[in-house]
């Protein structure tokens, strides 16, 4: 059963601040969405492969010619914060 | 002079070449309509009125050179498709001010047949949802009845197309995304075989899902929209050579066809009313000529829970990129890169996309990957298999789209797994791949009733032709009314008319589970 | 092989520990940039040192909505590199998520390979000292590489202290390769002499430079002992990122000694990420981060499988050169050189090809050999110049070879004529003719020389004459010296014989 716990640290891997109150409703929708998964258990899959993908083309790739890609202006559009051409972000910390 | 509500893109095409109209005057008309309209049925996101008055009047101008099957027709994009130099939001305040640099295949494809674009429509941010009340930005109403939902994640495309705010308009599917707001909204709606559309430039939700599709006044239409779209695209390694062409259906009859209707879709909780209208449809089909018989997908009821698993752990990577580095929001003020991105996205997502990015990222952490990730893997190729078993007894497959017809705004929004079961008849096409059409069979108390059909991989062509014979024996004529609005403002309070830039951007309501 | 026996070959590799002795399991990642045009994902040049953010596009800035293809010409290198280490290429790979946040990379995955990955299952013979050694490969898999982080304000350059750091997303997406090998490796010593020639034989493929300076080339080595002769496996550490075959040396040889401790005083390695100090010669632990890594690996939905046709494989590795451990045996056989001179000029491929163009002048492959080893390697290494560069051509040194072996020079004054060669960019013997540098075998010419240099030395004369003989060699020493090494040996022997027995 998912608790507060699990739901910090699952939070954590994602780099997804939640506040108090949403981590507590957020244990409970996700027990119940997860109990409803566990549906699934009821199958033996043990005999059965994944799927991973529906097509069934393999080995598609590029050829190695360098192509435009963005200006300098367009790549840094965007950004919300610039400094000497790069983007810029707070401390690793 | 032109009828916005009923216009298909056929006829519209017809008046361009006869010279009855031009472009521009098209194109004003769409416009004239979401000035009247807009307020009430809030289908768009950003509307890009004086573009395509100005890109219109070129077409018009420059019709030898610009000639085309498409050429001056008005389409709406779902604004989840990057558009460059038009913002592209995905209803997401995370994405409120992203200016794309580049232009989604599928939409490019299109403004290269010299489209012309009225605007971005309305969604559940990042297509999570089933009813578009999961906008960051705005709540888009049923025009059936605007105080009912229009579904979703497609919800503006679809309230578009219904209350003549657009001609055609392209949508996303990923679990039923294109279909149920076709179906909830009384409009065609078809997501192609997976790999038949490019996805580049598709805001990706769950990569193996996803694909691009019409939503159209017609079937004729909405195959002759998707001819436009498909194509393998050297920039989207998932994407395919389809093996036929897209043909325009004709059909009339459907002698010889075998359909099949599978038990566990009619046991899965379907509202009488919906059941009526499917069964009427199912009655037509054999005075066309068709055979309907019983069939079984036995893994139905498996399919959702593992689409629960498999979408929000793909979401769950592709949503990672919404940092704060490169591009979108950022949260203000945060002393290291963690606190930024911690910030950035704790306030930038709503929830529903913080659920699922919950869900997809705990089924995907160490210790569950197996009971989750890999068992709804595992349980996808059961439910292929199914959908192979049975299309080697029948042609197509057909159910009705949504259990039920359009629900009121708020009713399921603070149950999230009740607006999971919206899509429990869309979502194995999305796992096995399969064409799948939505059209309108009907109404249930005064609101439209969707019937799906679904066909092998790469049976587009079937599945039109089908679709176009039942829809003209079904003569589905009605149109919706717009009604309803004064029940719709006073459940909303008034939602503020959507801007990716202004107020309403920077204080997105709080979504469904408030 | 030429080691000697078992207990002689394994004795610079026991630590010796208080209470017995030890020995180091020593395994390896390592990370090769491949030369290639493009990125791993996308279409954008592969450069060095361009102005920040000049070669991006929506797929390696992790735009929305775009899309990885990956790069033909990488599934080529990196199929050589495995194939070289002779590895299994299976019919298919996969390629996976790898998810992590951090700024310098965008998607906040690393696409990579996990459990399908494009090779396995090989090994690599490499010399350590006098040994040939064998090293199990585990895997072969085709990455994507981050972007540049810089970190600024504080203390330049380092993240401790820094305000804020820069991303520039030039080098993020290019094609990397990961060699992962088994914990094969048996001490400081040879791990860094297996990097070392996994590194000669990567840039032989031709598919990376290999530059270690730009960081072409990087590693991880975890390292854990146990007691000697045993075959358990210890917990291990970690060492991450390295660039400096010394540094990993070093950093390996301080780690060995500090776990034996520990085990020796009862206590537990514990497995952890250590950070070599250069400075000071140690290792300390990285502060462990806030949440243990969970990379949460998923098939890439972006990408399908990627088929490897076993035609192709086969075509791909008709076309790989000789490899060097293949070249040191045949130079020695071929050439007849000690198998130590053979590792030396067959190692490199470059010098090798140099030292096969001298010898393919017809001169004596075993005089070339000196030369190739001796001027010229030192030439070599004092320009900074890479074999085959400079004025010193293959041509030009088989001349020099051919003048010392025809006995138109000594050898001293070749030496003389190999400085002037690359002084005046000239042929030898236009330099030895200019510079009167040839062999001076004229009794007309020595006779002088001889009665000058014995008329010098009148103590030594009498010693000669008393009995002592060895004494000549003194003065064909000074003979020597006063014709700058010139003068021909058995003339001056001659010569100064019929002076001193007069």
């Amino acid at each position: 059963m998912i608790g507060e716990d699990d739901v910090r640290h699952v939070a954590r891997l994602a780099r997804l601040h939640l506040e108090q109150d949403e981590v507590g409703r957020m244990t409970g929708e996700l027990a119940r969405i997860l109990a409803h998964i566990d549906k699934m258990s009821e199958l033996d899959i043990s005999a059965v492969p994944p799927t991973a993908h529906v097509l069934d083309v393999v080995g598609v790739t590029r050829s190695d010619r360098v192509e435009p890609g963005l200006s300098r202006e367009e790549a840094l559009r965007n950004a919300p914060a610039v400094v000497d051409d790069c983007f810029r972000v707070p401390k690793m910390g | 002079m032109v009828d916005t509500m009923r216009l298909t893109a056929r006829e519209a095409k017809k008046l361009l070449v006869d010279g009855e109209v031009s472009s521009a005057e098209l194109t004003k008309a769409y416009l004239d309509r979401i000035a009247a309209v807009e307020d009430r049925v809030h289908a768009y996101i950003l509307v890009t009125a004086d573009n395509a008055a100005k890109y219109s009047t070129k077409v018009d101008r420059e019709m030898q050179a610009m000639r085309g099957p498409l050429a001056g027709l008005p389409i709406a994009v779902k604004d989840n498709m990057v558009t460059e130099g038009v913002t592209t939001t995905c209803a997401s305040r995370i994405l409120h001010n992203y200016m794309p640099v580049y232009t989604a295949t599928a939409v490019r494809r299109l403004w290269d047949d010299h489209v012309v674009m009225l605007g971005k429509t309305n969604l559940d941010e990042f297509a999570m949802g089933s009813s578009t009340e999961n906008s960051g930005f705005a709540v888009t109403r049923n025009p059936w009845d605007l105080g009912t939902v229009p579904g979703g994640s497609s919800g503006g495309s679809a309230a578009a197309v219904a209350a003549g705010e657009a001609l055609w308009a392209l949508g996303s599917d990923t679990g039923g995304s294109i279909r149920q707001p076709a179906a909830l909204c009384g409009v065609v709606g078809m997501k192609p075989t997976y790999g038949l559309v490019s996805r580049y430039g598709l805001v990706a939700f769950a990569s193996s899902l996803d694909q691009i599709g019409p939503l159209t006044r017609s079937v004729h239409d909405c195959a002759l929209l998707l001819r436009h779209i498909v194509g393998k695209d050297p920039r989207d390694a998932t994407s395919v050579v389809a093996p036929a062409p897209i043909e325009l259906p004709s059909a009339e009859r459907l002698d010889g066809l075998r359909v099949g209707i599978p038990r566990e879709y009619l046991a899965a909780g379907i509202e009488p009313g919906v059941r009526a209208r499917f069964e009427e449809a199912v009655a037509l089909i054999e005075e066309l000529g068709g055979r309907c018989v019983e069939v079984s997908l036995p893994h139905t009821e498996y399919a959702l829970p593992a689409y629960y698993i498999i979408a929000p752990a793909e979401a769950s990577a592709n949503l990672a990129r919404f940092d704060g580095v490169r591009y979108g929001y950022r949260a203000a003020d945060a002393d290291d890169v963690v606190t930024m991105y911690e910030r950035t996205r704790g306030e930038g997502f709503g929830p529903e996309v913080k659920r699922r990015i919950m869900i997809g990222t705990y089924a995907l952490s160490a210790g569950y990957y197996e009971a989750y990730y890999g068992r709804a893997q595992r349980v996808r190729t059961l439910v292929r298999r199914d959908f192979t078993d049975v299309f080697g007894e029948v042609d197509l497959v057909a159910s009705p789209t949504s259990p039920t017809v359009a629900f009121p705004v708020g009713a399921r929004a603070a149950d999230p797994l009740a607006m999971y079961v919206s899509d429990v008849c869309t979502i194995p096409a999305n796992l096995a791949g399969l064409p799948a059409l939505s059209i309108p069979c009907g109404l249930s108390d005064g609101l439209p009733v969707g019937f799906q059909f679904v066909g092998p991989a790469f049976s587009e062509n079937r599945v039109l032709d089908a679709a176009h014979a039942l829809e003209t024996a079904l003569g589905f004529t009605a149109t919706p009314s717009l009604g309803g609005a004064e029940a719709a403002l006073s459940q909303s309070g008034g939602a503020e008319a959507a801007s990716p830039t202004g107020d309403a951007a920077s204080a997105p309501p709080e979504g469904t589970a408030s | 092989m030429t080691g000697g026996d078992a207990a002689v070959r394994g004795a610079d590799r026991i630590v010796r520990g208080m209470r017995g002795d030890w020995e180091a399991v020593i395994g390896l990642e390592v990370h090769v940039e491949l030369d290639t045009a493009t990125k791993m994902f996308c279409s954008c040049a592969v450069t060095k040192g361009d102005p920040p953010n000049t070669h991006t596009c929506p797929v390696c800035l992790a735009h929305p909505g775009a899309l990885p293809v990956v790069n033909q010409r990488a599934v080529e290198y990196a199929t050589r590199i495995a194939l070289a280490l002779d590895c299994t290429v299976p019919p298919r790979n996969v390629f996976h998520r790898k998810n992590y946040f951090y700024p310098d990379l965008p998607k906040a995955y690393q696409i990579s390979q996990y459990d399908e990955p494009l090779a396995v299952d090989g090994c690599f013979d490499y010399w350590s000292g006098d040994e040939k050694l064998r090293c199990r490969i585990d895997r072969v898999h085709m990455e994507e590489d981050a972007a540049k982080l810089i970190h600024a304000g504080g203390e330049t350059g380092r993240i401790t202290g820094s305000e804020y750091s820069l991303v520039d997303f030039n080098r993020g997406g290019t094609p990397l390769v990961e060699i992962v090998t088994e914990p094969d490796i048996p001490s400081p010593a040879a791990a860094r002499d297996f990097l070392q020639q996994l590194r000669e034989l990567v840039i032989e493929l031709g598919v990376s430079e290999c530059n270690m300076e730009e960081g072409q080339v990087r590693w991880d080595a975890n390292i854990s002992v146990r007691p000697a002769g045993s075959s358990t496996l210890g917990t291990r550490t970690e060492l991450k990122n390295m660039n400096s075959f010394r540094f990993l040396q070093q950093a390996l040889e301080s780690e060995l000694p500090r776990q034996v401790g520990i085990l020796e005083a009862g206590g537990t390695v514990e497995q952890e990420t250590l950070h070599f100090d250069p400075e000071t010669g140690t290792t300390t632990p990285l502060r462990s981060k806030e949440e243990a890594h969970d990379y949460r690996y998923f098939p890439e939905p972006d990408l399908v499988p990627l088929a490897m046709d076993p035609a192709w494989v086969e075509e791909v590795r008709a076309s790989l050169p000789e490899l060097p451990l293949a070249r040191v045996a045949r130079f020695a056989e071929q050439y007849g050189l000690s198998r130590a001179d053979a590792r030396v000029i067959a190692g490199p491929g470059a010098l090798a090809r140099f030292y096969e163009a001298v010898v393919a002048q017809g001169v004596d492959p075993k005089l070339a050999a000196n030369w190739t080893m001796g001027e010229y390697l030192a030439h070599l290494n004092a320009a900074g110049l890479e074999p085959g560069h400079g004025h010193v051509t293959p041509e030009r040194l088989a001349a020099l070879v051919r003048l010392v072996a025809d006995g138109v020079v000594s050898t001293s004054a070749a030496k003389d004529v190999f400085t002037k060669m690359i002084e005046e960019r000239a042929e030898p013997a236009a330099i030895v003719a200019k510079h009167g540098l040839g062999r001076i075998s004229d009794s007309a010419a020595l006779g002088p020389v001889v009665a000058e240099v014995v008329a010098a030395n009148p103590s030594q004369v009498e010693q000669y004459r008393g009995g002592k003989r060895q004494v000549l060699g003194f003065f064909v020493g000074q003979v020597m010296k006063a014709t700058g090494g010139r003068a021909d040996p058995a003339v001056v022997n001659e010569l100064l014989q019929k002076a001193l027995d007069g």
